[in-house]
């Protein structure tokens, strides 16, 4: 019962659109499902959706802040250029890569979706291609037909599928974090908890973990974890240079190229984790980083992790994560939070 | 407009390039003694002016910023033959120097970046555009600045190792047809913006303005950062120079240029460092439209400008940028159009006099 909950939160969650800058749809629909599930919710200036849900605290001690951030946004395509023929060029918001893009399907926030197109002849196609030879065809046939502007986004669109234990979205980076943390407010409703959770969706993560800089200054909390993906290193040609699989639970991150964790609070991850017997990887990923990268830099220093679900082609039209992972990141954060947090 | 022009004109000239910006700063303090309530100059040399609003307590605090910082070179070397290795100070690119005229620290020793002259290229090579042109690869390894001296002995006696130049470049008017009045200069990124800041503090608005004028930029946004974390505004936008490259294009390229010179200031989307505000946009879109200001967008995606440092400053600032295109921008010669100057300094003074907190908020 409760994993068809997640899978139709996580169908609605990644069906809804939000590129990096534009996340307004994705924001008033996690807005609409944690409503009533937290004490406070605001919208901050660079319009992250910061939800505080309050802890009693413990022992006669104030609970402590705990910051968890999971972005909103999703890679994307800006418009900069509609040609005489209605062709749309454009640019690419966060880390778009030439080789998936083309044939991807792409839907703007008004619903008008898109091809993207080659240049060339059929030569073209056996060659890497560059964003610059890209061009998104929405069947126009003359430039008066699009509707579109210069300066309107899309992001690779298609449907949510769930097939066994695996999930299909070109959004799962990181709606699948905005799943484990919109689950986790669930999973507190009605339990006592001791510590403050800030229940934060950020914005901007893909182009340089923006919302995740802002709100961390304003919440400064006592610790803090991004909740994101990670790649995995179990590629059927890939030398398992990183010990990530697919459904072998939560990874926990050692290090990225943007931040070494904190020790002690991965100490108490672990333990909470090898205590409840929550399957959890280490992580050592040697590309990109996630928020938890702003959030260790806010203010004089926030100790920071990041605890991840592993997902296989992450920044294509087709990511993969598995509910098993998704189960043991939320298991993993609610042994967590019932314990004394102290770092 | 001749006073926008005259005001150009002097703070093109001036000398400041990146971490050298006081020739600059003391032109501009000149400039808004009697119009600022307060100036203050912050420890990375921003110079930062005051000037209260008309409307009662509680206000809004708007900061507009343009940087003070133009790209040039540093010394690095003197040879033993007298010639000057250097590096670039921000983004240069070195297919474009040879040949340049450039002036060197305090003293403004006059030199030029050695090219090969024609003779010694191969008739292969001449058909080609000349190296440097855009023709060949030039690395910065193969140039140096020579001022004319016979030896180190006599360079070391003029220029040192750390001193700073910049393009030797006067400003020029082109055109002086009303509707197409355009000059020619070096520094227009950013002094343009400074002379509009300039014209900006003339007036009080009611809101509390903030005016600062930055350092750093070119080198990575670095006085806007700790200027906006002293300021703590509840807005702001940075006035910038900006890329335009509406040249003609071969008939079969389809593309539409970063901006166009002439049609009016340049409202930026995105850019690599900032997403702008809605609320922002919707104000000057609507300034705009109420003041009859034909606006442009600055083609998504390049560059960046102040604003993408202070946005991110403390808890969050809503920001943007309104810039004025410029031809051959980075450049010893770039040209601009005054009446996107003067439509630009027209829009900033209207939004100031319309901005409210609703232009500040975010959809739910």
């Amino acid at each position: 019962m409760k994993g068809s909950h997640v899978l139709e939160l996580t169908r609605r969650l990644t069906e809804a659109f939000g590129v990096s800058g534009y996340e307004d749809e994705i924001r008033s629909v996690i807005r609409a499902e944690i409503a009533g599930l937290v004490d406070e919710v605001r919208v901050d200036t660079l319009g992250n959706l910061v939800a505080l849900r309050r802890g009693a605290g413990a022992a006669g001690q104030p609970g402590k802040r705990v910051m968890l951030a999971a972005h909103m946004d999703q890679i994307g395509l800006m418009v900069t250029h509609i040609d005489e023929k209605g062709y749309l060029r454009f640019a690419p918001v966060g880390g778009v890569f030439g080789l998936a893009c083309w044939g991807s399907q792409v839907r703007f926030a008004d619903g008008t979706v898109g091809t993207v197109g080659l240049d060339g002849g059929i030569s073209a196609r056996d060659k890497l291609p560059t964003l610059n030879s890209m061009y998104i065809d929405v069947g126009a046939t003359e430039r008066a037909g699009v509707t579109v502007q210069v300066g309107d986004v899309a992001a690779f669109w298609h449907a949510f599928a769930g097939q066994g234990s695996a999930w299909f979205a070109p959004s799962m980076d990181d709606r699948i974090g905005c799943v484990v943390l919109v689950q986790l407010l669930r999973e507190l409703a009605g339990r006592e908890i001791a510590h403050d959770v800030y229940a934060v969706f950020t914005t901007q993560e893909e182009i340089g973990t923006r919302g995740a800089t802002t709100s961390a200054y304003a919440i400064d909390p006592y610790v803090a974890i991004a909740l994101d993906v990670t790649l995995t290193g179990d590629g059927p040609h890939t030398k398992p240079a990183l010990e990530v699989y697919l459904g072998r639970g939560v990874a926990l991150k050692i290090m990225d190229k943007g931040m070494i964790s904190h020790i002690g609070l991965n100490q108490l991850l672990i333990a909470a984790a090898e205590a409840e017997g929550i399957p959890y990887q280490r992580e050592v990923l040697q590309v990109g980083s996630t928020d938890a990268r702003a959030m260790q830099m806010a203010r004089s220093g926030i100790p920071t992790t990041a605890l991840s679900v592993p997902s296989r082609h992450v920044h294509t039209p087709s990511q993969i994560v598995d509910r098993r992972d998704v189960a043991a990141a939320i298991a993993l954060l609610v042994a967590f939070l019932d314990r004394p947090i102290t770092v | 407009m001749m006073a926008l022009c005259d005001r150009l004109e002097r703070l093109s000239n001036a000398f400041g390039p990146s971490g050298r910006e006081r020739d600059v700063r003391a032109l501009l303090r000149a400039g808004i003694a009697e119009l600022a309530d307060r100036i203050e100059v912050d420890a990375l040399g921003n110079l930062i002016a005051y000037k209260t609003g008309a409307d009662p307590e509680p206000r809004l605090r708007v900061m507009l910023s343009a940087h003070m910082d133009e790209v040039g070179f540093m010394i690095t070397e003197i040879q033993k033959s007298g010639l000057l290795k250097f590096q670039p100070v921000g983004g240069l690119d070195p297919r474009m120097l040879p040949a340049k005229r450039l002036v060197i620290g305090d003293a403004r020793i006059p030199g030029v970046i050695g090219a090969p002259p024609p003779h010694l290229q191969s008739a292969k090579q001449a058909s080609q555009p000349p190296r440097g042109s855009g023709g060949q690869p030039v690395e910065l390894d193969d140039l140096a600045i020579d001022i004319g001296a016979e030896s180190d002995k006599e360079a070391e006696a003029k220029v040192k190792v750390g001193d700073y130049g910049v393009f030797a470049t006067q400003f020029t008017v082109l055109s002086r047809d009303s509707s197409w009045p355009t000059v020619r200069g070096k520094a227009f990124d950013d002094r343009v913006g400074c002379a509009m800041l300039v014209a900006l503090l003339a007036e009080r608005y009611p809101v509390d303005l903030v005016v600062v004028f930055t350092v750093q930029e070119e080198v990575g946004l670095r006085g806007a950062r700790v200027a906006a974390y002293r300021v703590e505004p509840d807005a702001a936008i940075s006035l910038e120079g900006t890329i335009c490259d509406d040249l003609p294009r071969p008939p079969d390229v389809d593309l539409t240029p970063v901006t166009r010179l002439g049609a009016g200031p340049a409202l930026t989307l995105m850019d690599r460092r900032l997403v702008s505000h809605p609320g922002l946009l919707k104000l000057l879109r609507d300034t705009a439209e109420a003041e009859g200001i034909a606006i442009q967008y600055k083609a998504p995606g390049l560059g960046g400008a102040d604003s993408g440092a202070i946005h991110l400053t403390r808890a969050g600032v809503p920001a943007t940028v309104v810039a004025v295109p410029c031809r051959y921008i980075h450049s010893p010669a770039s040209i601009l159009n005054l009446n996107d100057m003067e439509n630009s300094v027209r829009l900033m003074a209207a939004a100031l006099r319309r901005i409210g907190r609703e232009h500040l908020e975010r959809a739910g």
